[in-house]
């Protein structure tokens, strides 16, 4: 691929997707294309060539089988929130917007299923299932603006994955175009298809194996009854080991958070919620389910938390007080950035028994990078978002920062865990994947990729790096990049 | 670092490669019925066995492929733990002798299937061999990891085709305190209704199953939750543990008629089929059992009108295909991802399809 494309190579393009029936809009101008520049992931900026916006199907066949034609790559997006810049723009590439398509098909009470087209919003399909009494699990923090087609690229998670699982566990069916131009349905309407599962390859491929135009979500029971504790501790180690003791004691519950003392102060300033402040970690645990479940399962939890020495538990007595204990977990991040201007979210897993030791070589690193860093992370299922706090006014402060980050990443790979729970590749955490994976693995990958899309040109140069470059940075760190608009959580 | 087992390994599958010659997999050939027939030199996993790494508090299971399922359901029922998709054994004569590579391979789930979810999504992490000799890990042995393509989840129910499974972690999850079963006369369209209309509700439901003009029903949880749940639903109490366990097994009489066997995995809200013959129905609807002589398309037809798909389970003529035949698209994107991981078409050829 050349590295401009030639004003008339942009020109036939245009002209090939201007003559795609039935007719969709093509967005060529550079007013028009500037939103489009990033997603958000914002230390990366690139213009695309031209963006489209189909409605149908149909269309994306087009898109794709005259992008193919061409040698041009095509780059899907659905809303826009990914923050690892997994639908950041090739400048010589058709941005594909998916958030057009945005019909919820249908929604089967008794198959306890909805079909959605992709640029549906995570929270519309929940709120579509409610009057039902069903409701759609995976919840990223995003979910009132991410859409399901980028969930399913990302195989997004949220706060409730320890129970319901991640996006892969609850779909019965993807539609996707491949490379050819081919409809390729994944899954189906039983809950199982002949064959490879093609559902869990597409599921998380960020774009790479196919352009997503259809979803089928399962959906669940509302749960009856939901109970919320908050409990304070006055170490890291005492609140991982209750989260042991709840999970030993053969409870699984809905959520379970953990907060770090610089989190509390920042919650404390920004919200006074009257949270101890000699606390050094909050734990915020929910179960759910029917009513006796979650009854038997709120005493429990309530007697562990106070037999490892929570110094103080609360249990919502509303759905009101319910929400407050919420909002200091929801809250955090904003709360975070009363501290300093910027923060960068990091995304590992880690196999729970190692949290105290990797929060203590992380406040290490922190002293080493002489930067402030706070931790807000998924305590039940071993996902940690540790907040990286710079200045980008001041020089080298976000380069220290992704080094950092970079630090945090490999060292979650050294205790057995992983670089990315839930956000994703995408060109964030090219690096790191050489650090995860060795050349064989990363070879497999592109290999997955051929079969799909044996030209390359389905987001090229996104999720798996090329062997290529794993070679040169070799030992090397992380570029990483910063959060837009740190007023909305993320975790 | 590959131990010795592995290394070995690796050079039989070059070997095989290089000689172009097929490699049987084979862990303890509970389910050497299963799939299309299996041809050419044995590659036996049997004695890569144990469990590597089991952290009960982390919900995590890390085992080698030739670990027998009863000893890894034994290590997890010492700590209350069991693996939720309940998969089958198949005993020949009472001792069991599946093993959990093959258990992963096969991707066959039991009774609580449609409740706690497959095998597929339950494993984390997968250690395979390739057909061009390379000993790879994809996943991990944590709950959340998005890093890569999801090729463990790929190797399940792949049957050997695109590598050779040599180590997996699992998700495991607590058992439940307690279980019942009640039971409800009905016809086998109010029994599909009845068990939709059930799930859609929080009730503790683990297991269902249709035969002979009972529904029968599983609860798990916690021992109020089932109270009042049997409270609700009613029906008649069952001491079911043999039921299920012999559904799971396929040891009820309704698998001994002797006729070959389908599965016919459908829509869970789809209505019974008119079929010339006795039909056994769980998963809520979702996997019907069917024992008849009738012919492979009309049984295929028959299912792809609701969506489903049928598998040629046990016994029969498999000259037809086992497995339901493959819509173009999806054909081409599983001879181009064989053809990546096993380019000279060593592995299981023929197991699942004709490559």
């Amino acid at each position: 691929m050349s590295d401009v494309a030639a004003p008339d190579a942009r020109s036939e393009v245009l002209a090939r997707l201007r003559s795609i029936r039935p007719a969709l809009q093509v967005i060529a101008d550079d007013e028009g294309l500037k939103p489009f520049e990033t997603d958000a992931f914002i230390a990366h900026r690139e213009a695309p060539m031209l963006a489209v916006l189909p409605h149908t199907e149909e269309q994306v066949r087009g898109v794709v089988i005259a992008c193919r034609g061409l040698g041009v790559p095509v780059v899907s997006r659905g809303a826009g929130t990914g923050i690892s810049g997994g639908a950041i723009p090739l400048r010589d590439g058709v941005l594909l917007v998916l958030s057009r398509m945005r019909q919820v098909l249908c929604v089967d009470a008794l198959a306890r299923l909805a079909i959605v087209e992709p640029g549906v919003r995570n929270l519309a399909v929940s709120d579509a299932a409610q009057p039902f009494g069903l409701f759609y699990a995976p919840d990223p923090s995003s979910q009132s603006i991410c859409s399901i087609g980028g969930n399913v690229a990302e195989n997004s998670g949220g706060v409730h994955c320890l129970k319901y699982g991640l996006t892969t566990h609850n779909l019965l069916e993807v539609r996707a175009v491949d490379a050819d131009g081919d409809v390729i349905v994944a899954g189906g309407a039983a809950l199982d298809a002949p064959g490879y599962d093609l559902l869990a390859l597409l599921t998380g491929s960020e774009g790479n194996l196919g352009v997503i135009t259809r979803v089928t979500v399962r959906l669940l029971a509302l749960p009856e009854r939901t109970e919320t504790l908050l409990a304070a501790f006055a170490s890291v180690r005492q609140a991982a080991e209750a989260v042991g003791e709840i999970i030993g004691a053969g409870i699984v519950p809905a959520a379970l958070e953990m907060m770090d003392r610089i989190v509390i102060e920042a919650c404390e300033r920004f919200m006074g919620m009257g949270l101890p402040t000699d606390a050094e970690a909050l734990l915020l645990a929910e179960v759910d389910g029917g009513t006796e479940e979650a009854g038997a399962e709120l005493e429990a939890v309530r007697e562990i938390l106070a037999r490892c020495g929570a110094s103080e538990v609360r249990v919502a007595a509303s759905e009101a007080e319910r929400e407050r204990l919420w909002r200091t977990r929801k809250g955090a991040f904003t709360a975070l950035a009363t501290i300093l201007p910027d923060y960068y979210t990091i995304d590992g897993t880690i196999p729970r028994r190692c949290l105290p030791g990797v929060l203590e070589e992380i406040r290490r690193l922190a002293a080493e990078y002489g930067l402030t860093v706070g931790n807000v992370f998924h305590a039940g299922d071993g996902n940690i978002h540790p907040c990286i706090f710079y200045d980008s006014s001041k020089p080298g402060d976000l380069e220290r920062a992704e080094e950092f980050g970079g630090r945090i990443l490999e060292h979650c790979v050294a205790v057995g865990g992983t670089i990315t729970g839930e956000h994703g590749v995408g060109i964030e955490k090219l690096r790191q994947m050489c650090v995860q994976f060795r050349a064989p693995e990363i070879a497999a990958f592109h290999a997955v990729k051929a079969a799909f899309d044996p030209g390359g040109i389905l987001n090229p140069g996104k999720a798996v790096p090329s062997l290529k470059r794993c070679a040169e940075w070799g030992g090397m760190h992380v570029h990483g990049g910063r959060l837009p608009r740190p007023e909305i959580p993320r975790f | 670092m590959a131990n010795e087992f592995v290394q070995e390994l690796c050079e039989r599958v070059a070997a095989a490669a290089a000689g172009k010659r097929s490699l049987r997999i084979r862990g303890g050939g509970s389910k050497d019925f299963y799939g299309g027939a299996s041809a050419g030199d044995i590659l036996d996993m049997g004695g890569y066995s144990g469990i590597v790494a089991y952290e009960p508090r982390e919900l995590v299971l890390t085992v080698r492929a030739g670990t027998p399922l009863e000893e890894v359901e034994r290590a997890l029922a010492a700590e209350r733990q069991m693996l939720p998709f309940e998969p089958p054994h198949f005993a020949a004569d009472g001792a069991s002798r599946a093993t959990i590579g093959g258990t992963v391979a096969t991707g066959l789930s039991g009774p609580r299937r449609p409740y706690a979810g497959s095998v597929r999504d339950f494993v984390l992490g997968t250690r395979v061999v390739n057909g061009k000799a390379e000993d790879l890990s994809f996943g991990g042995r944590v709950i959340k990891n998005v890093a890569g393509y999801d090729v463990s989840r790929l190797m399940t129910g792949a049957l050997g085709t695109l590598g050779v499974i040599t180590e997996i972690s699992f998700k495991v999850l607590p058992q439940p305190r307690a279980e019942a079963t009640l039971a409800f006369e009905m016809d086998g369209d109010a029994a599909i209704q009845q068990a939709n209309r059930w799930a859609g509700q929080p009730l503790p439901l683990s297991a269902t199953a249709w035969q002979e003009g009972v529904l029968r029903v599983r609860l798990s949880g916690a021992e109020t939750a089932i109270d009042a749940a049997r409270k609700r639903l009613g029906g008649e109490e069952l001491d079911g543990r043999d039921y299920w366990r012999d559904l799971r097994e396929h040891r009820l009489p309704f698998f001994a008629v002797g006729k070959p066997l389908w599965r016919l995995s459908v829509p869970q809200t789809a209505a019974t089929f008119e079929l010339p013959s006795v039909q056994l129905i769980e998963w809520g609807g979702g996997l019907r059992w069917v024992s008849t002589d009738l012919d492979a398309d009309a049984i295929r037809s028959t299912v792809e009108k609701v969506g489903g798909h049928a598998t040629l389970f046990r016994g029969g003529d498999k000259a037809a295909g086992v497995f339901h035949p493959l819509q173009p698209a999806i054909l081409k994107i599983h001879r181009r991802l064989k053809l990546a991981f096993d380019p000279a078409g060593v592995l299981n050829p023929g197991r699942m399809y004709d490559f």
